[in-house]
This record gives structure tokens, C-alpha cells and sequence, in this order.
């Protein structure tokens, strides 16, 4: 008798395995490779439909965006926009989703429901009144115009994730500080926190991912490069010329915004994957 | 892997529990009201610090999201056109007639319903896949795991230009001699291959986390039994995936539905491809049509709405949060 991981490792099962993994990976990677490779083209060779820059490489894409104001001032906004919103979701999630696993409350279900019908929420649908709001309050076209909206909607997938992380914490070392005669309160700063860290920073990494992926409200909430987050900027890298697509200064744009996310991905990979899974999974 | 409340007491300090027990007759009765109060001091703090903890949440998300859906609502019943700001008026459901009696609203209706529906698909059954290969491989499991994240962390907006430029005329490796994003049948696959691509790994590691609940002990009977992968697949994996699968589906579905990024950076809507979130952007920030803007914002979360009602109600996919939540 076999057992089902012995049937699996014969030399023919595992090439298959092999040949399943090159498929995953060459899924993955033949969009971004072929970003890099545009953005490395030269200008001369740019429109030659290859897949790499075989005609020669330049750097000269690079060198264009990094001069350019319209670029580096994006590449400042989204940075600080989204470490911010990801700081200030988190610090608002922490409290929620502690409250959700660790608390009996009334209104408990209700703040559940609210949380995810935030996160069924189609954003165009607040393009309009949050245009008007903050023009009418003066935000528009700034750092908190673009914040405001990030952490609402980071907000939800901060309280299920973190909430998810949450319940795995052994009770019994809260129930411990409360018999020392801590104060809820103390025993969430002092026993629960630190042992909540390792999934607080999980939470960040996703929440950042996703602020730092969003379009529309950049492109909507904004007029001027003052706030504008480099996803929108390219879009009107495009707009600048209508026959003449700066398809380098895009790509190059593309492929630096990319970098950090990838950097986060890389190094942990283990974290996010148990992020994403325990959240949406276990809730 | 284990749900949590399989592995923490989910009850918590409840009343009965303080009561004593062992005392003798006399003191029972009193020590049972000592342990009542103090249970409901304990029950008064605990209601408060949720409350107080939730509340900033709360308020951000009601003030955010749940006050400017009211104004567009509003606004949804005036006309509110911002190049005749002196015409603003009380117009009742005109804008929604205007609307609902527009072949261009319900052409966009169907094409968003045709991208989330073939997309979706196509995302079960590669996310499917995925899933096992990250679950099961045997080798390089690591690898796959890093790598599939990858079209997850990419901006849309990146990826999506990607695909444009692959697909246009002269520049693309894929394009050939042909230019396919100017015609409508080219250019939806194309922006649904866009949309499959970066949203097959999000499947993916729903459906894994899915799979880690099936118990490698039945597969291995059912394995030494004589049932094939194909069967152990139908008959285990599959039925106790149910709940991590409609989970997905109902997240995918929506956010599918909502598309707006890969269509406004691969054919800004041209050749008849524009989705609902893509022409109430247009009729907003193009048009300035506020009025009808809003009524369309609010027909899209209406359908929002009914798509995730029948997810939940017909399907009983269970809400993540959800305490009853199907997974035992």
C-alpha cells in the first residue's frame, strides 16, 4: 500500500510538477518582463514588436521620468499618501478588530456587516458626492483629499485580517494580566500587541498594496501634480500626446512602481499569503 | 488552518461561569449575586471599550462612504449639471428615467455583466489550478507560492498598460500586423484577459486556504480505496471547498463588476467597450453631469447590492465576519 504523497513522487510525477511551476512562473512574468523590456528599449527600437530589447538597450526612458517634475512629485505623492492612509487604517483597525475578536458587545454584528458592505462598495459611486464635499471644503487636489478615501476603504480589509490574526492569540495570557490585576486596556497594550505585531505588519503590507494600487480616486480627486499618485500620472503621460505615445517614460514609470511592491512580495511572501487567506477565509 | 473557534473557547467569561460551585446552601445564593454583579461590571466595561474601539472605525467608514452616499442619492433626484449651475433643480426620478430609457446605460450593463461573468470564469478555473499547484506541488512550492503573488502586488493600471502595448500595432509582440484593441470583440477579450490575469492569484489563495481544510487522511482513503485524482477531486475536495469557493466567487464577482482601471488604460471605453463604473466616470468627470452621474453611482450599488444578496441568500455563501459562518 501507497500512501497518497508516495503515489505522487515517482520521477514522472515530478517533472510533471516541474512543468506545472515553469507554467506559474511564465504566467507571472511575461507581462513584467515585457514592461522591463520596453521600458530598457532604445527609441529607435522601440516599435519593433519584439518581445526584448534585442535592438539595444538604454537607460534613457529612466533618465527622462527622473528629470521630470511631473514624475518624481507623483512618485512623492504616492509614497506619502499611502504610507500614511496605511498607518492611519491600521492604527483605526487595530482598536476595531481587537474589539471584534477579543470583546462581547452589542452592535457587534452590525459593525461586521458595516465593514463589509464598505467593502462591497463600488468607489465610483462616491466619485461625485466626494468631489463636492471636498471642494467645498478646500481638500481637493490634496494629500487628506486622497487619504481620507484610502483609509475608508483599507478599513475593512485592516479589520478582517487583523480580527483573523487576532483570534489566534491564546486568551489565556490576557485572562492572566487581568487576574495581575491589568486593565483591559493594559492587557491589550502590554500582553496583546506585542504578540499582535507579526500580523499588525501583515495587515500593513496589504493594506499599503492596496492603496497603492488604487486609480480612480486619483484620477478623480485630484487636478493638479500637488497630489496626483503615479498610477493617474502616467495615465496623462498618454493624454500629452495623442499619436505619440511615450511608451518609455510609461513603462520606466511602470516598472519603478513596481519595484516596491515586488521588494514586499519577495520578502514576505509567507506573511501575505497568510494575510490574505486568514482574512477572507476565517474573517 | 483550523477555524478558530475549533481552537479557542468561543464563549468567553460568561455568567454562568463565575458562579460558584461546591459552596454550601447559604452561601450560594449569595455568592451567585456577588459573581452576577461582578459579571455585569465586567459585562458593562467589556460593552463600552467595544464600543469605544469601534467607534473611530465607525465613524470614518459612516462619514466616508455612508454620508456621501446619501448626498448622491440626493443629488441622484436633481438636476445637476455643473456647465448650467444656475439650473439646479428638484427633478424627482428624471435622471433615472433618462437613464433607464438610454440603450447606452443598458449596452454597458450588458457588457459589464459579459466581462464579469467570462472573467470570473475563467479566474474559478485558473485560480482552481493555481491553488493546487500551490497546495500540492512537490517541488519548488516556495517558488510558486512568491511567484504567483507577483500579478497581485502589480498597480492595474501598470499591468493594464502592459497589455496595451502588447496588443498595439507596431509596438506589441503580440500584436502582428493586426491592431485588436480598436475593434469591440478583440478588445473585451483583451480586457478581460487583463482582468483574469491580475486576479487569477487572489483566487488562487482563497481557494488554498480552502484546501487546507480538507483532511489529507480522506483523500488518502478514498486514494488507497482506488478513487481516482478526478474523483477525489469531485467528490472530497470540491464539496468541502464550497465555502472558500462562494466566498471568492462573491469577492470576485463584485469587484469584477466594479471594473474601471483595465478598461480606461486599454480602450478608455472606445468600440463599444465601456463598463458601467466607466460611463458614470465619463458622465462625471467628462460630462459633468452630476445628476446623472449620481443616479448611475446609485443604480451601480443597487446592482452591488443585488448581486451580493443572491450570493448570500441563494447560494448561502457565508459573509466573511460572520460568526455562523459555515466553516466548522
Amino acid at each position: 500500500m501507497t500512501t497518497l504523497a508516495e503515489l505522487n513522487s515517482t520521477p514522472g510525477k515530478k517533472a510533471a510538477w516541474w512543468v506545472a511551476d515553469i507554467a506559474v512562473v511564465i504566467y507571472a512574468l511575461i507581462p513584467v518582463i515585457w514592461t522591463i523590456s520596453l521600458s530598457l528599449k532604445t527609441p529607435g527600437n522601440i516599435n519593433d514588436g519584439k518581445y526584448l530589447p534585442t535592438g539595444g538597450m538604454s537607460f534613457e526612458s529612466y533618465q527622462a521620468i527622473f528629470k521630470d517634475t511631473v514624475f518624481t512629485r507623483a512618485l512623492i505623492n504616492s509614497i506619502g499618501i499611502c504610507l500614511i492612509s496605511t498607518a492611519i487604517a491600521l492604527l483605526l483597525g487595530v482598536f476595531a478588530a481587537y474589539a471584534i475578536a477579543r470583546l462581547d458587545f452589542p452592535g457587534k454584528k452590525l459593525m461586521i456587516m458595516m465593514s463589509l458592505l464598505v467593502a462591497m462598495f463600488p468607489q465610483i459611486a462616491l466619485i461625485t458626492p466626494l468631489f463636492k464635499i471636498e471642494t467645498a471644503i478646500g481638500i481637493f487636489d490634496t494629500w487628506p483629499g486622497l487619504i481620507i478615501p484610502y483609509v475608508t476603504f483599507a478599513l475593512p480589509l485592516a479589520i478582517y485580517t487583523l480580527s483573523a490574526f487576532f483570534r489566534e492569540i491564546p486568551w489565556e495570557l490576557e485572562k492572566a494580566a487581568k487576574m495581575d490585576g491589568a486593565t483591559p486596556f493594559q492587557a491589550f497594550k502590554d500582553v496583546i500587541a506585542p504578540l499582535a505585531l507579526p500580523g499588525v505588519f501583515t495587515t500593513a503590507i496589504l493594506v499599503f498594496i492596496s492603496c497603492w494600487n488604487d486609480f480612480l480616486y486619483a484620477l478623480s480627486l485630484t487636478s493638479t501634480s500637488a497630489a496626483r499618485t503615479v498610477p493617474a500620472a502616467m495615465s496623462y503621460f498618454t493624454g500629452a500626446t495623442t499619436y505619440e505615445v511615450p511608451v518609455g517614460p510609461i513603462t520606466a514609470a511602470a516598472v519603478v512602481i513596481t519595484i516596491p511592491v515586488l521588494v514586499l512580495v519577495l520578502l514576505f511572501q509567507r506573511r501575505i499569503v497568510a494575510g490574505l487567506t486568514n482574512g477572507a477565509v476565517k474573517g | 488552518m483550523s477555524h478558530p473557534a475549533t481552537t479557542v473557547d468561543p464563549s468567553g467569561p460568561g455568567p454562568g461561569r463565575e458562579a460558584g460551585t461546591g459552596v454550601g446552601p447559604h452561601d450560594e445564593a449569595e455568592g451567585i449575586a456577588i459573581a452576577r454583579k461582578r459579571a455585569s461590571d465586567g459585562k458593562k466595561a467589556e460593552r463600552r471599550l467595544g464600543w469605544m474601539l469601534c467607534a473611530p472605525a465607525v465613524i470614518v467608514m459612516a462619514a466616508v462612504a455612508g454620508y456621501p452616499l446619501v448626498y448622491a442619492i440626493w443629488m441622484s433626484l436633481n438636476r445637476a449639471d455643473l456647465r448650467l449651475p444656475d439650473d439646479n433643480q428638484f427633478i424627482g426620478f428624471s435622471n433615472y428615467v433618462t437613464i433607464l430609457s438610454s440603450p447606452i446605460w443598458w449596452h454597458a450593463v450588458w457588457i459589464t455583466l459579459l466581462i464579469t461573468v467570462v472573467s470570473v470564469f475563467f479566474e474559478l478555473v485558473f485560480g482552481m489550478l493555481l491553488a493546487l499547484v500551490m497546495h500540492r506541488a512537490l517541488v519548488g512550492r516556495g517558488l510558486v507560492r512568491t511567484v504567483a503573488l507577483i500579478p497581485y502586488a502589480i498597480v492595474t493600471v501598470v499591468a493594464a498598460f502592459s497589455w496595451r502595448y502588447a496588443f498595439e500595432q507596431g509596438t506589441g509582440w503580440l500584436a502582428g500586423d493586426s491592431a485588436p484593441l480598436t475593434s469591440q470583440g478583440s478588445s473585451l477579450a483583451i480586457i478581460i484577459l487583463a482582468e483574469v490575469w491580475k486576479t487569477i492569484p487572489f483566487m488562487a489563495l482563497l481557494l488554498m486556504a480552502g484546501l487546507a481544510l480538507v483532511p489529507e487522511d480522506l483523500l488518502k482513503a478514498a486514494a488507497m480505496d482506488g478513487a481516482s485524482p478526478w474523483q477525489r477531486f469531485w467528490t472530497i475536495t470540491l464539496p468541502m471547498l464550497k465555502p472558500a469557493l462562494l466566498v471568492a466567487l462573491l469577492f470576485r464577482t463584485l469587484d469584477a463588476f466594479r471594473i474601471f482601471d483595465n478598461i480606461f488604460v486599454l480602450t478608455a471605453g472606445n468600440n463599444d467597450t465601456s463598463s458601467v463604473s466607466m460611463i458614470t466616470y465619463n458622465n462625471l468627470i467628462g460630462g459633468l453631469n452630476l445628476g446623472i452621474g449620481s443616479a448611475m453611482s446609485v443604480l451601480i450599488f443597487v446592482m452591488v447590492a443585488i448581486i451580493a444578496f443572491l450570493f448570500i441568500k441563494l447560494f448561502g455563501a457565508a459573509a466573511p465576519g460572520s460568526d455562523s459562518g459555515g466553516r466548522k
